[in-house]
């Protein structure tokens, strides 16, 4: 099962510029699967970005707009892309500055509708 | 700013970031005997104390189990309800072994408490004075430093 999962994940992590790709539990903020380049912290981007998205989620119902169907935090060296995988589950993504951005969002589309 | 009441000022800036970081509801900071050193949330002296002896039974009992099993001993215990975890754990500190014991709620997670506890661990460690002789625990001494810590954990 997590050999699937990490299959999935490569997707993702084979777009130029992406540092890492992970299966997170958003109640949990613990790792499913992760596919990380060294040096990224796996257990803290989980934890941070299952923070990160419950909080946006609240944000997003007080206001109104409904649930968040995908996050871009731009950051000076990178970003972190968040999308929803459904039953729970957090699809993250770290990438450098200088990614493909719409098709990192592609592919993070693409994988999250085959976890589901 | 999350005020934690202490036995020794070096606990306090540590647990209070950890508390920051986690939005922990309730934490003690204790030895595996059960003397509280620090607590944070608890209104009542009885709610800590039976806190304490609770959460120290526990940390027995695993580790017990632990030695059962041949295993070392168990890291960390967490419980989860839909509305609290309860996150114990073992840790050595410069100061001897300590347990932590943390509520928290929804607006938190096991993630956040495991990865900040790490480095509250990791905080306390360097702030630790250097350690002391402990005095011998006599029974009168024990039941004033008892009624002593309890008046400065609910000052």
């Amino acid at each position: 099962m997590t050999a699937h999962l990490v299959r999935i994940l490569d997707r993702v992590t084979r777009v130029r510029g992406v540092r890492g790709a992970m299966l997170v539990a958003a109640e949990d903020g613990l790792v499913i699967a992760e596919s990380l380049m060294e040096g990224v912290r796996g257990n803290a981007l989980a934890a941070l970005a299952a923070a990160l998205a419950g909080r946006l989620g609240r944000a997003a119902a007080a206001t109104g707009v409904g649930s968040a169907t995908f996050v871009h935090l731009e950051a000076a060296r990178g970003a972190l892309l968040l999308v929803p995988a459904g039953q729970g589950v957090l699809l993250v993504t770290i990438t450098d500055a200088g990614v493909n951005l719409g098709l990192a969002r592609l592919e993070m589309l693409r994988a999250v509708a085959e976890v589901a | 700013m999350r005020r934690a009441r202490v036995i020794e000022p070096w606990l306090r800036e540590p647990l209070e970031r950890f508390l920051g970081e986690t939005g922990a509801r309730l934490a003690l900071l204790m030895t595996p005997a059960g003397q509280v050193l620090a607590q944070y949330g608890f209104v009542r002296a009885v709610d800590v104390m039976a806190a304490a002896a609770l959460g120290a039974g526990i940390a027995a009992s695993t580790g017990e189990l632990a030695r059962m099993l041949e295993e070392r001993s168990f890291r960390a215990l967490n419980h989860q309800s839909p509305r609290h975890g309860i996150f114990l754990a073992q840790f050595d500190s410069p100061r001897g072994a300590l347990l932590a014991l943390v509520v928290y709620g929804p607006d938190s997670s096991i993630g956040l408490v495991q990865l900040f506890f790490e480095e509250l661990v990791g905080d306390l460690a360097q702030a630790a004075p250097p350690a002391s002789r402990d005095a011998p625990a006599l029974a009168a001494d024990f039941e004033r430093d008892l009624n002593g810590s309890l008046a400065t954990l609910f000052r």
